[in-house]
């Protein structure tokens, strides 16, 4: 067997040019929001290291993660099972079965010990000995056990490994756990989102790849690059928030106008996502401009925070009102914008506990 | 001397499931149990919670099937709150519903079952002149040259020397069973990639309408997105026109792509029509769907119905709020009942205590005789019963449809194969690719229609009237919710009671199909499918995997746990 080669060659092969790679590493860069000065640092990285293996193990999962994955429509992405990583295990789309398939994961591990990258999707049952989860005869804890061990780093796809998602929601009958409660001595990247965008999770991965360390991660172990801004943030309707412009009722007037959405119910303001700039399958869309409100699934404990369509808080504003009447008062008034900010800044007071803390400890924040 | 094979995982597959296989001297599979190894609990989660709510966690039921769950939950609380969705969230569900048909099916042909019958080692060998001989032969696909070919060729070939095989490695490649030469398989492997990069562009449908895929969103009432030829943000004619060049694409990929391939390579596997019939000749059902008018099952462009012993001259209705009809067994599940292991319950009436009592993990057989399996055994008037896209063919084939009628008519001609030969594993993925056409000109129709209906001034896309949970009873509610799910017959059963979610179950599509024995001892279809089966080769039973994989097996959505009246675990719930 030859030696294993390199993202480089990988990409070269699949028919890419040199001057296509150079612009993939610079358009790297710039997705990662890097200088340019560090693009030889990334063109060198992937000429000279071998495709990391990465074994994506499924657990307590609806497998919407390896969907997600597979619509990725970064610069080579399409490419990306082929020729980016190598994907030596991961049950929904590979070749192999029953023994064979075990027997991949078995031995890759050991060659590869120390240096592979593991993903997993899905929370872990953890009640009546972990009897609600078996593969191969084997629970889901004795699996994810093992394979942490020569793990470089965990990546955890999806809200289900990163906080437990629908299966932790109360009264989490299996006792399932996400992966950061049962693995503690590894790096874990949480990559959350029901599913995450794909371009998330590839550029979490390239980040890997091209480094060959973490991404600077907040306080919840999520990508900052990725998890730095709140939906509200970079929202397009965030214009109508200020101007105290809301959908009352869906399909109202407002809706039809592409109003805030705040009052029935979106997340935005407090739910730490890419979902407004990079937005889903290929930029078309994003649930907001799609008229729904934010259901805040990058969160921890998102089903259980409160009902989906009572907005996160009756914000009090000094004096007058409430967020839930302002609409009412203000709409399309001249008035509207000075109040807008005060409802804004409360906002932002009352949700400042869900803010991301970045950390100081080594490898985690420059 | 008999001896026992194990597939565990079956890969290329959503979730957790086993098969086991006894096989004899013969080397004929004579007994056979498939194993759901997980359960979630979703149903339990459901209970307490507001029921405007219910269609986004139960959505999570699967994310490959995605919609479907959302689509049958927002229906089974609008049957119970009396909700009637207008005409163009009617049209806009469809649409999204005929979407998600449209890429499962082609994603499941390349990508989940393609390779039981490809072997990709083989494309090595091929002359690439010889493949675009072929290629242009069966289709007016454009990505057919010899240049083409040669580049697909090449970079396989230096993916293999590269020494990782990522999701290639281990297959059961050289495997005797394999049929196709190199160079259809050459032509199959470059359209496994195409369709790879192509089934994400489909489901920008979904985006368009729910603002993304996986998980679009809906609401009880119709759906989220707000229609206003005049505003940009809204659905317009520049969203319309994307969601039109989606529907021509996938046209295109279904006449030009997936057919022909499917067509060249089930003629290298005629002797597939002997085995795989299972139950598909004894009880297939559906519940039929996409309703012409909201809410009216009469008016389903897909017609429902149970087909008994392969008789097409009768067709029985199916209603799901019948008690007798669907019922749900435990014999073999990892489940007890207050009412014992005999008993069936209608999923409103259901109950379910989760108790297993397999061997402590690890273990390596697990005992037929016994219980074995999270999945319960769901049965219609007592009989298993075989969903997909198999059953509904044969449902509208019975019933007169002559759309369906012309393309299984023509498939057969073409292959040369009577109708019996449809029960079967290869007439199972013959129907799948038949039930694909059906679906992407329903598509086309669904577009029209949409658009013609905003063009009469119609922008209405929600029903918000009971929207406010103060506008309903606070008496207890039953509704139901049905779909024709991808992968079989869907229901979701709700009851509600202050306001609240008091009772929530899902029989899906791979519960029925999947199903463990049940009282009387009845197997399931995948078991019944595999029994009959000749393996070549224990170590590498390829041939289990073509008959499970021809169902398409979806197990997240199978591990649920039904209402549990008075259980304990309920109690804790609702506190």
């Amino acid at each position: 067997m030859m030696p294993a080669e390199t993202f480089y060659e990988a990409v070269r092969r699949s028919g890419v040019s040199r001057r296509d790679f150079l612009r993939f590493c610079a358009t790297t860069a710039a997705f990662l929001g890097l200088e340019g000065t560090v693009l030889p640092q990334i063109v060198n990285a992937l000429e000279t290291q071998k495709r990391p293996p990465i074994y994506w193990l499924n657990f307590a999962a609806c497998s919407c993660c390896s969907e997600s994955l597979i619509k990725s429509s970064h610069p080579l992405a399409s490419e990306a099972l082929l020729g980016v990583i190598s994907m030596d295990y991961m049950e929904t789309i590979q070749a192999a079965a029953g023994y064979q398939a075990e027997e991949i994961a078995r031995n890759g591990m050991k060659e590869n010990f120390g240096n592979y990258i593991l993903a997993v999707e899905g929370s872990v049952p953890t009640a009546d000995g972990g009897i609600y989860c078996t593969v191969g005869g084997r629970t889901a804890i004795e699996s994810l056990t093992e394979a942490a061990k020569g793990a470089k780093a965990i990546l955890c796809v999806g809200s289900c490994s990163s906080f437990g998602c629908v299966t932790v929601a109360k009264p989490n009958p299996t006792g399932c756990q996400p992966i950061h409660k049962l693995i503690t001595d590894k790096p874990v990247i949480n990559i959350p989102g029901c599913p995450p965008i794909p371009e998330v999770i590839m550029g979490t991965i390239v980040h890997l790849v091209t480094f060959g360390s973490l991404p600077v991660l907040d306080r919840l172990q999520r990508p900052r690059v990725f998890y730095g801004q709140r939906i509200h943030d970079k929202c397009y309707r965030r214009a109508f928030f200020d101007a105290g412009m809301f959908v009352e009722n869906f399909d109202d007037e407002g809706a039809r106008k592409g109003w805030c959405l705040y009052k029935v119910g979106c997340r935005g303001p407090v739910t730490y996502n890419a979902c407004s700039v990079t937005k889903w399958n290929e930029g078309t869309s994003f649930p907001i401009q799609s008229g729904h409100p934010c259901l805040g699934c990058s969160e921890p404990d998102y089903w259980d925070r409160n009902p989906l369509y009572q907005h996160v808080a009756d914000v009090p504003l000094p004096g007058f009102a409430t967020a839930d009447t302002i609409g009412g008062i203000f709409a399309g008034g001249v008035a509207a914008a000075t109040v807008a900010h005060m409802v804004a800044s409360t906002v932002k007071k009352a949700t400042h506990k869900d803010a991301p803390q970045e950390t100081t400890a080594s490898g985690k924040e420059e | 001397m008999s001896q026992r094979i194990v597939v565990d995982p079956i890969t290329r597959i959503e979730g957790h499931l086993r098969i086991q296989a006894v096989v004899g001297d013969d080397k004929v599979v004579s007994d056979a149990s498939s194993t759901s190894a997980l359960f979630r609990g979703i149903e339990i989660i459901l209970k307490g919670r507001d029921p405007r709510e219910a269609w986004a966690l139960a959505e999570r039921i699967c994310g490959v099937c995605t919609l479907v769950h959302a689509v049958t939950s927002v229906r089974a609380v609008e049957d119970a709150l009396g909700i009637v969705i207008p005409k163009n969230a009617n049209l806009i569900r469809n649409q999204m519903m005929a979407t998600l048909q449209v890429h499962d099916h082609v994603v499941h042909f390349y990508h989940l079952h393609a390779l039981d019958w490809v072997d990709v080692v083989s494309a090595l060998k091929a002359d690439p002149k010889a493949t675009s001989d072929l290629a242009q032969k069966i289709s007016k696909w454009p990505k057919s040259s010899t240049g083409y070919f040669t580049d697909t060729q090449n970079k396989l070939k230096k993916f293999v020397e590269s020494g990782q095989l990522g999701i290639f490695a281990n297959g059961y490649w050289g495997h005797p069973a394999y049929k196709l030469p190199p160079e259809a398989n050459l032509m199959a492997v470059a359209h496994y990639l195409e369709m790879l990069a192509w089934q994400k562009e489909i489901v920008k449908i979904h985006a368009i309408f729910g603002g993304k895929n996986p998980h679009p969103n809906l609401i009880v009432g119709g759906v989220p997105c707000a229609i206003n030829p005049n505003h940009p943000d809204a659905i317009n004619i520049d969203k319309l026109s994307l969601v039109k060049s989606k529907i021509d694409e996938a046209i295109e990929v279904v006449e030009q792509v997936y057919l022909p391939d499917l067509m060249a390579i089930a003629s290298f596997y005629k002797d597939w029509a002997k085995w795989g019939a299972g139950l598909s000749n004894k009880g297939i059902m559906d519940y039929g769907d996409f309703p012409t008018v909201p809410g009216d099952k009469k008016s389903d462009r897909w017609k429902g119905g149970a087909i008994l012993n392969g008789n097409l001259k009768e067709v029985f209705e199916i209603d799901p709020r019948d008690p007798e009809q669907v019922q749900e067994f435990v014999a073999h599940s990892w489940y007890e009942y207050s009412g014992g292991d005999k008993k069936g319950y209608h999923p409103w009436d259901g109950e379910t205590m989760p108790k297993y009592s397999g061997p402590k993990p690890p273990w390596e057989f697990l005992e037929m005789s016994d219980k074995y399996s999270w999945m319960k055994a769901p049965r219609w008037r007592g009989h298993a019963m075989e969903g997909g896209p198999l059953s509904r063919i044969l449902l509208a084939y019975a019933q007169g449809d002559e759309e369906v009628k012309s393309y299984v008519d023509e498939a057969l001609k073409t292959l040369d194969v009577p109708l019996e030969a449809v029960y079967s594993t290869l007439g199972r993925t013959l129907a799948r690719a038949l039930e694909t056409k059906r679906a992407v000109y329903l598509m086309k129709k669904l577009h029209e229609d949409l658009v013609a209906n905003i063009k009469a001034g119609d922008y209405q896309t929600a029903n918000t009237e009971k929207w406010e949970p103060e506008t309903w009873p606070k008496t207890e509610l039953k509704g139901v919710g049905t779909y024709a799910a991808p992968r079989g017959a869907l229901a979701h059963w709700v009851k509600i009671k202050d306001r609240k979610i008091s009772n929530y179950q899902a029989v899906v599509a791979t519960t029925w199909n999947g199903s463990p024995k049940d009282p009387t001892g009845q197997h399931g279809p995948f078991e019944a499918s595999l029994i009959g089966t000749p393996i070549h080769d224990p170590q590498k039973p390829l041939e289990i995997l073509r008959t499970i994989h021809s169902f398409d097996p979806c197990l997240a959505c199978s591990t649920h746990v039904l209402d549990a009246q008075g259980n304990e675990i309920v109690q804790v719930e609702v506190q």
